[in-house]
């Protein structure tokens, strides 16, 4: 197989110049080969300043998230005959700054997973000796897809509502929120609660679902957002008919 | 002002994780750094699939899992180390229960665990098959609850700062804005994962080129047990991409051209329908990777684009089975090789997968220099032996983290603050960058050259199958090319994410690394475990029941010395499987 493609990347060098701009390449276009393979030719025989990030190649550690003819995509999980006869564009991830090249700024996202306490609440840790906490399958069901999101931000990129607003906390982090939430080992959903609700951006979020469209660990986020809104409007609701605080 | 901790984790996977959040917990006083050339959840712990073994269940005992686990290192492993690991295996893996692991789970709500390779009780603990990804993410999660871990995440480590005899922090480059800088602390632990990038066909991540053993090693800290890689029995051609251990656990079937259970001919017992623990499918790693290389000896592989292949046939699990324990197998099938395993046998092939060896350490995580420790894969206690058995990595990771977290903690808290006269090592450090490689305009040596160069030279000498000979061609092949990366060229000039510059520095420690590797297993005459030698077939316990120890000299270049390995209730016995 002979066959080649084209890629139109965005290059952006913040030292040389002030706006993005376009290079071309010609790669090998194999049918195995995804857009990953592509830049990793490019920088290894091509062009060796080329700058993006990539690690386990089989779509879990969720550092290769690019835009890709306009859609957020996985590159290591993106075939490139998926594009031929091409070219096949390659951008950052929209929504984000850029830093370099396809290398987006990430330090936003990282505050906002940390600020919904993604870890399990207690207002008791159950002793080591006693063993551990049992949970049935059908309790591990309720909150296993929400664990399965693997941080790759496809969901922020897709987000119309961050795009306009970056204070929106954004799919992802509610998405977890919601894992621990539904954990019958934790114990913290009032706390997060109370601090989803400082974040006014999830109001704004129609049910578009294109969160829930671009995630490649089926996680849902628009699910985990539609769930979060309802549970917070009850609980508005039981507290204006019951002010004194029972839940 | 210079940024000053009391202990710094270079790596923040697994083991960095469980080091740091140990260390948080004996003194909440103490200043942590965890400095990572990724942000920590995207380290390579996340792509560990299959489990993490430790005894829960009231059949089996923490004696079986320790002769399990020294019988499939081929008596290389240290047997207190053993001890200690499956003691504090159960209580590690249930604090990540408590921490909320989502661990698949029995009907009534308790841990289930599996079936795993050389096991010969079920003990290995799950997520589905996306363990190790859950687990660092309930790591990392977990860790952010506590205010005194400092993270420098995408910060790439260059250089062990030495002074008076004792590690005393780093120099690291931070990618995002190219700045080099020194960062003190009392003790630094190497958390860097494995070297499975020094072959061209791996199941490891990109990022796994070493580091940290490179980083030890030119410090003065010898690496142990080098020869012992690991080759994963079951991995996709192209990719490299794992198939988990836990497909044949669930009652997989590899299958030659013929479609015929080979391993039967090679002394892992007879096939059942249904998998038989220590058995056929359930042998170890090493002795079915070796079962492979003599079935396409014999002409009864089949021939696939990327050469030769047999089956691994999930076919009979039904799609049931397959969707709930194993539907990561499913989906990487799908997405990367386009098979349906519901319908469709997976061709594989052994895979690069897991180094044994890495910078020798205590059963604390310490190492012969002062103020310096390592743990998980990195590191070499040594509890994997000669071949380490599915599922006791993950948990080692846990084990060990603590124990090296809790060890320099422990000897932080005795010491004063570094001092300042390491400013000038730093100084000089970031001179070196820039000459050798930001500021260097002659080079003229493509690194990506010399890296695939440099991997076929590893494939060939030091795969499944070992002589003198083809060591010996390596070992020439590795120093050539160490001499031509003196001429290495970096196009990147860039200060902003230089990546170019992050895998040269990655290439150099891959050079070190692929040297040690080379040398250990040129003395080791003999044939024990992963390391196979067609010149010396046989075991050899007068000469070699001893850990290996590669030390750099001052000019360079290596030499080996051997360490006893201690014995307590296990002596040196037959491996034997599927009888």
């Amino acid at each position: 197989m002979d066959d080649r493609i084209t890629m139109r990347l965005a290059r952006y060098r913040p030292e040389e110049e002030d706006e993005p701009t376009f290079e071309e390449y010609e790669v090998p276009c194999h049918k195995e080969w995804v857009v990953l393979d592509g830049l990793n030719y490019i920088k290894d025989q091509l062009d060796g300043t080329l700058s993006y990030r990539w690690s386990c190649r089989m779509g879990i550690c969720g550092s290769c998230g690019m835009t890709v003819n306009g859609e957020p995509k996985l590159t290591c999980a993106t075939f490139l005959t998926d594009y031929a006869p091409g070219p096949v564009h390659v951008e950052p991830m929209q929504n984000f700054p850029v830093v370099r090249d396809l290398i987006v700024e990430m330090t936003d996202f990282m505050e906002k997973l940390t600020a919904i306490k993604p870890w399990i609440v207690r207002d008791e840790e159950r002793p080591l000796a006693e063993g551990e906490y049992r949970q049935t399958p059908d309790e591990l069901n309720e909150y296993k897809q929400y664990s399965m999101c693997i941080n790759c931000m496809l969901c922020y990129a897709a987000c119309p509502v961050y795009g306009l607003d970056p204070d929106f906390i954004g799919p992802a982090a509610i998405a977890t929120a919601q894992r621990y939430n539904l954990d019958s080992r934790d114990e913290g959903s009032d706390e997060r609660l109370d601090l989803l609700s400082l974040h006014e951006g999830i109001w704004a979020c129609t049910f578009v679902g294109e969160c829930t469209k671009v995630c490649p660990k089926k996680v849902d986020p628009a699910g985990a957002i539609q769930r979060y809104k309802l549970d917070a409007a009850l609980t508005s609701l039981k507290d204006l008919l019951l002010p004194w605080g029972a839940r | 002002m210079t940024a000053t901790y009391d202990v710094l984790l270079v790596g923040g996977g697994g083991a960095g994780l469980r080091a740091a959040i140990a260390i948080a917990e004996t003194n909440p006083l103490l200043r942590i750094a965890v400095v990572s050339k990724v942000y920590p959840m995207r380290s390579h712990t996340v792509s560990a699939e299959g489990g993490s073994a430790a005894v829960i269940s009231a059949d089996d005992s923490l004696d079986e899992h320790a002769y399990d686990t020294i019988s499939g290192g081929d008596w290389l492993c240290d047997q207190d180390a053993v001890d200690a690991f499956v003691r504090e295996a159960p209580e590690e893996l249930l604090r990540l229960e408590h921490w909320g692991c989502p661990w698949s789970r029995t009907p009534d709500g308790r841990v289930a665990v599996r079936s795993f390779g050389g096991m010969k009780n079920k003990r290995t603990w799950y997520a589905a098959d996306k363990t190790g990804f859950h687990m660092l993410h309930t790591l990392f999660q977990t860790s952010l609850k506590y205010p005194s871990v400092i993270r420098y995440d995408e910060w790439f480590v260059t250089k062990l700062l030495v002074d008076d005899g004792r590690v005393q922090g780093v120099v690291a480059l931070e990618l995002m804005s190219g700045k080099v800088e020194p960062i003190l602390a009392k003790a630094v632990i190497l958390c860097t994962g494995g070297c499975g990038k020094v072959f061209p066909f791996t199941t490891n991540a990109s990022i796994k080129t070493g580091d940290g053993m490179a980083l030890a090693y030119t410090a003065g800290a010898p690496l142990k047990d080098m020869e012992f890689v690991q080759y994963h029995p079951t991995g996709l051609p192209f990719t490299g991409i794992l198939i988990t251990e836990a497909s044949r656990a669930e009652g997989g079937w590899l299958l030659n051209k013929d479609g015929y259970r080979y391993l039967q001919d090679y002394d892992l017992g007879t096939p059942e329908p249904t998998p038989v623990l220590r058995s056929m499918e359930l042998g170890p790693r090493d002795r079915l990777s070796q079962a492979f290389v003599k079935e396409v000896e014999k002409g009864r592989t089949i021939d696939g684009p990327y050469g030769p292949v047999v089956h691994l046939d999930l076919r009979h699990l039904g799609r049931e089975l397959i969707d709930a324990r194993i539907p990561f197998v499913r989906e990487l099938c799908q997405k990367y090789q386009n098979i349906d395993p519901v319908k469709e046998m997976i061709p594989v092939r052994p895979v690069i997968h897991y180094i044994m060896g890495g910078v020798h350490t205590d059963i604390d995580g310490a190492t012969p220099l002062a103020g310096l420790y390592a743990a998980g894969e990195v590191a070499c206690v040594n509890i994997n032996g000669a071949n380490r058995l599915g599922s006791n990595s993950l948990t080692e990771l846990l084990v060990f983290g603590a124990r090296a977290g809790r060890a320099a903690a422990e000897y932080a808290s005795t010491r004063a603050d570094p001092s300042s006269s390491l400013l000038a090592q730093a100084e000089d450090e970031k001179r070196r960058l820039e000459r050798d490689f930001l500021h260097k305009t002659d080079g003229s040596e493509r690194p990506a050259t010399i890296r695939e160069e440099m991997q076929e030279a590893m494939e060939q000498g030091a795969g499944i199958y070992r002589s003198g000979e083809g060591l010996t061609r390596a070992a020439d092949r590795l120093r050539e090319l160490q001499e031509r990366f003196r001429n290495v060229a970096v196009q990147d000039s860039s200060r902003t994410f230089n990546t170019e510059l992050t895998s040269v520095l990655e290439l150099s420690c891959m050079l070190d690394v692929a040297e040690s590797m080379i040398q250990s297993a040129l003395w080791r005459e003999e044939s024990r475990g992963a390391h196979q030698r067609t010149d010396f077939t046989e075991r050899d316990d007068e000469r070699f029941l001893a850990h290996s120890l590669t030390h750099r000299n001052p000019d360079g270049s290596s030499r080996i010395e051997y360490l006893p390995v201690t014995i307590t209730r296990w002596p040196p016995g037959e491996r034997v499987y599927g009888r």
